[in-house]
């Protein structure tokens, strides 16, 4: 399996899926889980794998760490279902890593990061690992309800161990009706960060509609924004184009695709 | 720099392309969008992802897998039927034939008659050239043997298509199949039934199981090898069919993924060259790289044009019959 170092799409070979047994299952909410699994690879935040069950189906899921390769499965359907049956020991198939990363443009900037819904899955280990060329972080998290929001506690212990070397990490939460954190979306309290503070970068994962709404937010603000798409991946490598998105095939060009970018030559991580 | 190197446009059916390449069927074929973005990269003529007479879901996943040699794919002909696809050809006729890119539909059915249906709703949309798939190797399950796997029923299927879009001047071009004992014989059946042109070759049947398991690893068991491992296979399937029918424009696809692959191609017969899985071997700049890789080969070589290309491994062989035989084996 081969990555280009510069975070941009592969151009070689991502091979077969082959097994690898789950090492932990950590239950998040009422339909949420993260896999830990006992692989490691070359990747980075916002790049995806594919997870095969055979003869029974094959998703993406973008990978909450590489090493080990961590997974956050929602259960939404018989695939998902099937996998939140399954525990330490048992075999899951994977290939990959696929798509583009997120890419740090430079040090000393002030980021963003905003997740809706699963959509936080890539932004906790892209936290972990531009922190300490941040200048500061604000992340947002939201959903419909308090039972819905993810990786709070994940991003609080964060948050704990980024006060020393003391890179400030903001955490603030959401819900559409008010049971957690404020009431509104994501885009609210980005829209009152944004008024308030000085934000260089944007980057966030979630559905369309809240991506759509972040990007024009970036606009408005002259922001660069690096949003990663949620697609339904076919043949995962840039050729069915089932997952296409404005002319781009989000399982080559993206997921994570880059708007407004100022800055000539965004730096790998 | 690149005004010094040939001009690579090539004639096809009578149409002026501005370049050999042609965006394979089934390779990003979904969108408008994508199909321009194959136009940007320097095709001379885009084929939209085949479509029938109603929307299909196609396969599950895997559907299509790096397995060392190539792609293997079984896609399962997933699209949104010919009502829809309508539509997307039409927009993508107004947005390519200002830079003289030709767009191309291509359709699938499940008898001859269906497949002559779906030409004459596909016609309205006026492409440039209609491609017949009857060759698709996965879809056994819901068509049965493809098409192009017999001489009479590629025959049949392209005479129904002729007649349905008769007098609507969209010339037919009937795609192959690999895994037949002549595809020259079926080349020539379609030509003798009206095919205008000849696209040589769809993907070849094969089978990757995963030794953990022990199961296949596409959902559809088997599926359609593409890329390097195609690539000697269409060859030699572009060079019987340019013998079986020399008068014919063929499109040659079949792991082409650089700039000589192509040049190979068009010495095989290929009119035109399809390009598809090299988008995955090459990155998503391979059209454009291979484009450019072409026009730099016949710079080196002095070759001023596509046609001084054309069915070269046809031509007299540069010596005479050479008379040295093999030694005979020896006796111990």
């Amino acid at each position: 399996m081969r990555i280009l170092s510069d975070g941009c799409a592969h151009s070689g070979s991502l091979g077969l899926p082959a097994p690898f047994p789950i090492l932990s299952v950590e239950t998040d909410n009422y339909r949420t889980k993260t896999f830990t699994i006992d692989l490691s690879l070359d990747a980075l935040p916002g790049q995806f794998v594919m997870a095969w069950l055979p003869r029974f189906d094959e998703k993406p899921f973008s990978l909450v760490a590489a090493d080990p390769v961590t997974l956050m499965v929602t259960a939404v359907g018989p695939f998902t279902n099937l996998l939140h049956a399954m525990g330490p020991g048992d075999p899951l198939w994977i290939r990959g890593p696929f798509g583009t990363s997120f890419r740090l443009p430079g040090s000393g900037l002030r980021a963003a990061f905003v997740g809706g819904g699963y959509g936080v899955a890539p932004l906790l280990w892209l936290a972990q690992t531009w922190r300490r060329q941040l200048e500061g972080a604000t992340v947002i998290i939201g959903a419909g309800t308090a039972a819905d929001l993810l990786y709070v506690d994940r991003f609080n212990a964060l948050q704990k161990e980024a006060m020393s070397p003391g890179v400030p990490l903001e955490v603030l939460t959401c819900t559409e009706d008010g049971s957690a954190g404020s009431t509104g979306l994501v885009t609210d309290l980005l829209s009152d960060s944004l008024r308030s503070g000085e934000t260089d970068l944007l980057c966030a994962c979630g559905p369309h509609g809240m991506l759509a709404a972040i990007d024009s937010l970036g606009d408005e603000h002259n922001i660069p924004r690096q949003l990663s798409w949620e697609a339904y991946m076919r043949c995962a490598i840039g050729i069915c184009g089932s997952c296409e998105l404005n002319g781009s095939v989000l399982c080559l060009d993206g997921p994570v695709l880059e708007y407004g970018r100022t800055e000539q030559d965004a730096q790998p991580v | 720099m690149s005004e010094d190197l040939p001009n690579p446009s090539v004639t096809f059916l009578d149409r002026e392309l501005p370049s050999p390449l042609v965006l394979a069927s089934g390779i990003w074929g979904t969108t408008v969008s994508l199909l321009e973005r194959a136009a940007d990269q320097g095709c001379g003529a885009v084929t939209a992802k085949s479509c029938g007479p109603e929307p299909r879901a196609g396969h599950v996943n895997p559907s299509c897998i790096d397995w060392g040699g190539g792609l293997l794919n079984a896609i399962g002909l997933a699209n949104p039927g010919v009502d829809e696809e309508i539509g997307l050809l039409r927009e993508a006729k107004a947005r390519l034939q200002p830079r003289g890119v030709a767009v191309i539909a291509s359709i699938f059915a499940g008898t001859a008659s269906e497949f002559g249906d779906v030409a004459r709703r596909i016609a309205s949309a006026s492409p440039d050239f209609l491609e017949i798939n009857i060759s698709c190797p996965n879809v056994e399950d819901s068509f049965g043997e493809p098409f192009a796997a017999n001489p009479d029923a590629a025959a049949a299927v392209t005479g129904c298509v002729k007649q349905a879009v008769a007098g609507q001047a969209i010339p037919v071009i009937v795609k192959l199949a690999p895994n037949v004992p002549s595809v020259g014989r079926i080349a020539q059946a379609a030509v003798h039934a009206g095919a205008d042109a000849l696209c040589a070759i769809n993907t070849m049947p094969g089978l990757v199981l995963d030794p953990y398991s022990g199961q296949p690893v596409l959902a559809n068991r088997s599926g359609g090898i593409s890329g390097p491992a195609l690539k000697p296979i269409a060859l030699k399937a572009v060079y019987d069919a340019r013998k079986a029918c020399p008068h014919t424009p063929i499109i040659g696809t079949g792991g082409v993924s650089d700039g000589q692959d192509a040049v190979e191609m068009l010495m095989a017969g290929a009119t035109v060259v399809g390009v598809g899985s090299a988008i995955y071997q090459r990155g998503p700049d391979a059209l454009r790289n291979i484009h450019a890789e072409l026009r730099q080969w016949m710079a080196a070589q002095n070759i001023a044009s596509i046609a001084d290309l054309q069915d070269r491994a046809h031509s007299e062989p540069l010596y005479a019959t050479s008379p040295s035989i093999p030694p005979a084996p020896s006796a111990h």
